[in-house]
């Protein structure tokens, strides 16, 4: 095997790595800091896994992670391509190569049988993503599966024939699920009968320690892979996710506290968290894909500090507070005096951004989450903004509301909300806030829109969040319509 | 019969390039690009990627041994920039180490100095300039200039057609052996295989039997690798030849991106004559093709633009005129449709203006002007065996379409910020490649004693479900089962001189070529039958399912125990085919000829919901009429149908390719370049397939399928327009695409952005 990487000495990391891969265990010295798609291809030659884009973007090196959790194993689709190898310690990776039975699965004969595959390049990721979405456990939904789909990108079938596999392996799992009836099913090898068990013993074995200091802080890496994906396998780098103690999301009296590290299928599956904000479910899913989801953390999007990152603008509306915490000291400030600049924070590089904390709205509060992309699912916005606002009578008691893609930052719209309180709702009103907020948000062109669009879209927005949540008292026709 | 591939596609066992099992010593290649786009080069440093620890090599012109030269058609085209470059992404040095990391890092440490020189990047603006691509053709049918007066409207306007990246999922790739002698072997996932063979063979200096290319499948082509496979593969012959050692160049996504060519946009004048009733006089178009900086297959592309400048419409009186501009972009090559989505734009863009100037449906203008049998084509064709309007009814009346129409009226009527749209696109495509040269195949079989077979194509298979297309048709001129079949990878030591697989013609040219190739040995086997069997007219002897037959009768014989036979008997079990398009030609002195062996009707109905407020659209449904002739598989042919649209439907309306002013992608990777995925594609696709054998050359009366449903796509430009119209009746909408959320907003709501911008200017002034 061709050495994959020439290592300086100065960083080599003293780590060893076990874990599963399918059917096998693993104990390798390869660097953490490269991802799962070259370590599968390269070191071992497995190429099922197939490398589209590596950004998350295309699927196809779409890969299971399992997780020991309270003796069963869980399973979540990620992106190899932005996988580090070093967080698959303890864990059960499976590839297409670990999911080939001597006779197709009902998932691979569906797709044979529906005419769904062509080229094939896309395929076994497809095969991958559905397998680990039938293992999950929820109720199977023709609407599941097409987000499932949604992770992929196929070139050559145009994705009616990949839909079309839904009715076809709904037949083989009913609503039973887990790992045992989908063995029994033929869904999965027989050999995951014996993950659990065998996880358990490896993680009781040592990962070694990571040299520090650390010059890249990794939590999901989803953009982070993206970004430095040439030069992460080269440096020293401290893998967030080894701090479990940042993965909670705790109520205390009226305030949640979300860990940074939890992501943001976590967020938007937690019972509180829907509490909270009733339509997060239909929001998350406007935001990338089921296997980006499941490895970008909240705590990744507000330090990443995109002025478009769609989960710190909802934060941004939350009047969310930051822990902020290096070794010996622990902070907090409000997000909204976090960012300062063009990708600038109010951090040190000591510190790590540990929970967030928002209260919860009481009833009479509303929110809503806006996006607008070139294309509706997995892009990022050319705009988005969220609301959250309380009225009683008709007067605005309290709002909040943060906008992004409109500066250099995700944008707290102060003087906007400013302007809004103690208004009535009324299409004059929300009429007299767009010179405030044309004044306070600054876009630029780039490819995600030109600045006038961009303008035009604020004010839309706005607009959107109004006749959405008080369509009683405002009307899209109040402002387009023949006077 | 499912897929022939499909199962180990699901397995992912199915081995593109780079998974095939690493021979020892390979190395790796990385390639260093012009990162301006037009200029001298005046040094280029090597010197800090050469003393990387772990590169091998760093390769620029100089180390080419034969001539610098990769053009197809025009030869423009260096491997490797010699003095000048032209555009940014042009290969100008190659770096080669143990490791793929090594040479792409290394690749970051070559500097280079260039003097700049102005650039062009708009098509009209480089036409002005004099920078063309060979010289400017006209078509012209009747005489346009004597009946603009004879019109009741005249229409002008422009089209702005945008570009496509291919994304084929399989990024551009190549891998070369050295082998004893001079000789190169290279793996090339290449639509292609005799062009790589050919220039590989003069980049090296060598004769083209000391090439050999092998092909497997394609992760996706296009069009993509028709041409520009060819530069990739012949870097890593390069790099193989020099070193000894076997190569492999793979591109990461953001590269390919940068540095290969793309649908060409276009820029379109038309001026359109019209009766009060909507009947189209006249017609005149001038199309400034945007070719980048070399001529690549523009001039081809360009051809084909004007062959389909008036889709399915018959007009008395058109004149056609195109121009390959040269622009300091990559070179823009194939892309399914070749050329034909544009003239197809231009035209259903000019119908449009009429439609809505009259304040009459598009579709009444569209079915009014339809073309019928025996008119002739602006290069002088004449359609035969027409069914454009069969397929149009077909397409009204199991759709329902009038239905359609009064619900969309009636939810526009009901609904204030949410209006639907619609529209029908209406497709004829000509079948053979317009070089008629190019419209010819050979194929190579043999059968084996133990009865099974191998078969060699000159055909690619590239997901268009090509094998499975001629194992169907192997097994069914042999009469065996397709268990027996095996269509062997595409090599250029098995098949001389291919033509590219392209122009949707090749099942068309690979299975006629199989058929001549089988028919031999089936005619030597009959002999042989009569005279065991004491038959004497060889016609009644048929084989079937494995068995022997005369007339209809059972002979006993079965297929093992024939073969058998034939081989003790000294009998010739393989055969080479050839097949060339017959009655095929085109007069370029004239511009008129023969050039299409038939043509390909078909129509698509398009319906989406347009979100007024935030400019953002859903498509609800298509559906399609096609006219496919007898589907050799229709598992083959539907997804061929669908996978067309969707890049039609990508194209049209999402798919934004751009570029700044300085000649810098943007669109640069799959985060910023969005191509349709599950939820923009709708769930509801409906085909019907209109079984019209007439007139086809295909075998056993199948049609050509690759590339003219891509054009059912256009329909959703229009349909969104439609519903546009519906928000606001008196806005005039422009003919730019793809029609993407920013376009439709800015042009429902033009007096805001007057205001915004006003604001703007008082709060910086």
């Amino acid at each position: 095997m061709i050495p994959l990487i020439v290592r300086d000495s100065n960083f080599y990391m003293v780590q060893e790595l076990h874990f599963l891969l399918n059917e096998t265990e693993i104990s390798t010295t390869a660097p953490s800091g490269i991802v799962a798609l070259d370590y599968l291809r390269k070191n071992l030659r497995l190429t099922g896994t197939k490398e589209g884009c590596r950004e998350g973007d295309c699927g196809a090196c779409t890969v299971l992670v399992g997780e020991l959790i309270n003796n069963k194993v869980s399973y979540k689709s990620v992106n190899s391509c932005l996988m580090p190898l070093g967080e698959l310690h303890g864990k059960h990776l499976v590839t297409i190569e670990g999911l080939n039975m001597s006779v197709l699965s009902p998932i691979q004969k569906a797709i044979v049988d529906k005419g769904a595959t062509q080229c094939g390049f896309c395929t076994p990721g497809i095969v991958v993503s559905l397998t680990g979405y039938t293992i999950k456990g929820n109720r199977l939904t023709k609407e599941g599966f097409k987000k499932t789909l949604g992770g992929h990108l196929c070139r050559c079938t145009g994705y009616r024939s990949l839909k079309q596999g839904f009715d076809a392996i709904k037949e083989h799992i009913s609503s039973e699920s887990g790992v045992k009836s989908h063995v029994e099913k033929g869904i999965i090898p027989e050999y995951f009968l014996n993950i659990p068990a065998r996880l358990a013993r490896i993680s009781e074995k040592s990962s070694g320690k990571v040299e520090t200091p650390a010059e890249f802080v990794i939590a999901g890496g989803t953009d982070l892979y993206v970004q430095k994906g040439d030069i992460l396998p080269y440096s020293r780098i401290d893998l967030l996710n080894t701090h479990p103690e940042m993965k909670n999301i705790v109520r205390k009296n009226n305030l949640l506290h979300v860990g940074a590290l939890i992501t943001f299928e976590e967020f938007s599956n937690h019972p509180e968290v829907i509490k909270a904000v009733p339509a997060i479910r239909e929001y998350i899913s406007l935001i990338a894909s089921t296997q980006i989801r499941n490895r970008a953390t909240l705590g990744g999007n507000i330090i990443n500090a995109s002025p478009i990152a769609d989960v710190a603008i909802l934060l941004l509306a939350m009047e969310s507070t930051l822990i902020l915490k290096n070794d010996n000291s622990m902070r907090s400030l409000p997000i909204t005096s976090f960012y300062k600049g063009y990708k600038q924070l109010d951090k040190t590089p000591s510190e790590i951004l540990a929970e967030i904390i928002f209260p919860i709205p009481d009833s009479a509060t509303r929110i809503n989450w806006e996006k607008v992309s070139k294309r509706k699912y997995l892009d990022v916005a050319s705009v988005n903004c969220a609301l959250k606002i309380k009225g009683e009578g008709g007067i605005i008691k309290k709002i909040h509301i943060a906008m992004g893609g409109v500066a250099p930052i995700p944008l707290f719209l102060k003087n906007t909300c400013d302007y809004f309180l103690g208004k009535q709702i009324t299409r004059n009103a929300i009429e007299g806030a767009f010179p405030i907020l044309q004044n306070e948000i600054s876009p630029i062109d780039d490819i995600r829109g030109s600045s006038q669009y961009k303008r035009l879209l604020a004010r839309q927005l706005i607009i959107a969040h109004f006749t959405r949540l008080f369509p009683e008292a405002v009307k899209v026709k109040d402002f387009y319509g023949p006077n | 019969m499912d897929r022939i591939d499909a199962a180990s596609h699901t397995r992912g066992e199915s081995l593109f390039v780079d998974d095939m099992p690493q021979p020892a010593g390979m190395l790796y290649a990385s390639v260093f690009f012009s990162p301006v786009m037009h200029g001298n080069i005046q040094r280029l440093c090597l010197q800090d990627a050469r003393s990387v620890k772990g590169v091998v090599a760093v390769l620029t012109w100089e180390n080419i041994p034969g001539e610098n030269q990769i053009g197809s058609i025009i030869q423009d085209e260096e491997l490797l920039a010699q003095r000048k470059v032209h555009y940014i992404g042009q290969p100008v040095a190659v770096v080669v180490a143990e490791s793929t990391e090594i040479a792409r890092k290394a690749a970051k440490m070559i500097s280079i100095e260039i003097e700049e020189l102005p650039a062009v990047t708009d098509p009209k603006e480089a036409f002005e300039k004099g920078c063309i691509i060979d010289t400017p053709r006209t078509f012209v049918l009747g005489d346009v200039d004597s009946m603009w007066q004879k019109c009741d409207l005249v229409l002008e306007g422009t089209c702005d057609t945008g570009g496509q990246e291919h994304v084929y999922l399989e990024t551009q790739r190549a891998r070369a052996t050295p082998l004893e002698g001079n000789n190169i072997r290279i793996y090339s996932s290449t639509q292609s295989p005799s062009a790589v063979q050919h220039h590989a063979a003069k980049i090296l200096g060598l004769a083209s039997h000391n090439i050999e290319v092998e092909v497997k499948r394609l992760g996706g082509g296009f069009g993509g690798k028709e041409d520009q496979a060819t530069p990739w593969a012949c870097i890593a012959a390069l790099v193989a030849r020099v070193t000894q050692r076997p190569v492999e160049l793979v591109l990461q996504r953001a590269d390919d991106m940068k540095m290969t060519g793309k649908r060409h946009p276009y820029k379109s004048d038309f001026k359109i004559g019209a009766t009060k009733e909507g009947i189209i006089i006249a017609y005149e178009v001038k199309h400034y093709q945007n070719s980048g900086a070399t001529a690549d297959l523009s001039t081809a592309v360009l051809e084909r633009t004007m062959f389909h400048s008036t889709n399915c419409y018959y007009i008395p009186h058109v004149r056609i005129f195109g121009v390959c501009c040269r622009t300091n972009l990559p070179s823009n090559t194939a892309f399914r449709g070749f050329g034909a989505p544009q003239g197809m734009f231009a035209i259903e863009s000019a119908l449009t203006k009429v439609a809505e100037k009259l304040h009459l449906p598009r579709e009444e203008i569209q079915v009014k002007n339809l073309l019928a049998e025996r008119k002739e084509f602006p290069y002088g064709q004449r359609a035969e065996h027409c069914s454009i309007r069969t397929v149009w009814e077909s397409a009204e009346t199991n759709y329902q379409f009038q239905k359609i129409r009064k619900q969309v009226l009636h939810f526009n009527q009901s609904h204030f910020e949410t209006k639907k749209g619609l529209a029908v696109m209406p497709v004829c495509f000509g079948i053979s490649f317009t070089t008629t040269y190019m419209n010819q195949a050979s194929a190579l079989v043999h059968i084996y004693t133990d009865g099974s077979v191998s078969i060699s194509t000159g055909g690619v298979e590239m997901g268009q479900g090509l094998i499975t297309n001629i194992t169907t048709i192997a097994a069914t001129a042999l009469g065996i089962n397709p268990g027996r079949i095996k269509v062997e990878c595409t090599n250029t030591t098995r098949i001389a001189n291919m033509s590219p697989s392209a122009a949707s013609s090749t099942t068309l040219l690979n299975g006629n070529a199989l058929l001549i190739a089988i028919n031999q040995i089936l005619d030597r086997l009959k002999t042989l039958l009569a005279q065991e069997l004491s038959v004497f007219e060889k016609e009644k002897i048929s084989i079937m399912n494995e068995k022997v037959f005369v007339d209809a009768h059972d002979t006993g014989w079965a297929w093992n125990q024939l073969i058998h036979a034939a081989h003790q008997k000294r009998i010739c079990l393989s055969a080479h085919g050839f097949f060339a398009t017959p009655k095929i030609y085109f007069d370029k002195t004239k511009e008129k000829g023969r050039p299409f062996a038939y043509h390909v009707y078909g129509a698509a109905i398009v319906e989406i919901t347009l979100d007024c407020l935030r400019g953002s659209y859903d498509i609800d449904s298509v559906k399609i009429v096609h006219d496919l002739g007898r589907p050799l598989s229709k598992i083959v042919d539907r997804a061929q149908i669908e996978g067309g649209l969707a890049q039609g439907l990508g194209w049209m309306a999402l798919e934004d390719l751009r570029f700044n002013e300085k000649g810098q992608l943007l669109s640069r990777d799959l985060a910023t370049y969005k191509v349709p995925d599950a939820h923009f594609m709708p769930d509801n696709i409906e085909i019907e397939f209109l079984q019209n054998e007439k007139g086809t050359l295909g075998p056993y009366g199948s049609k050509a399928v690759g590339e003219p449903p891509f054009m059912y796509g256009i329909g959703v430009f229009f349909a969104i327009r439609d519903a546009m119209r519906a928000f606001r009746p008196e806005n005039d909408f422009n003919f730019t695409s793809p029609l993407i959320p920013e376009r439709i907003l800015l042009q429902l709501y033009p007096e805001y952005i007057k205001q915004t911008l006003d604001k703007n200017k008082n709060l910086s002034g």
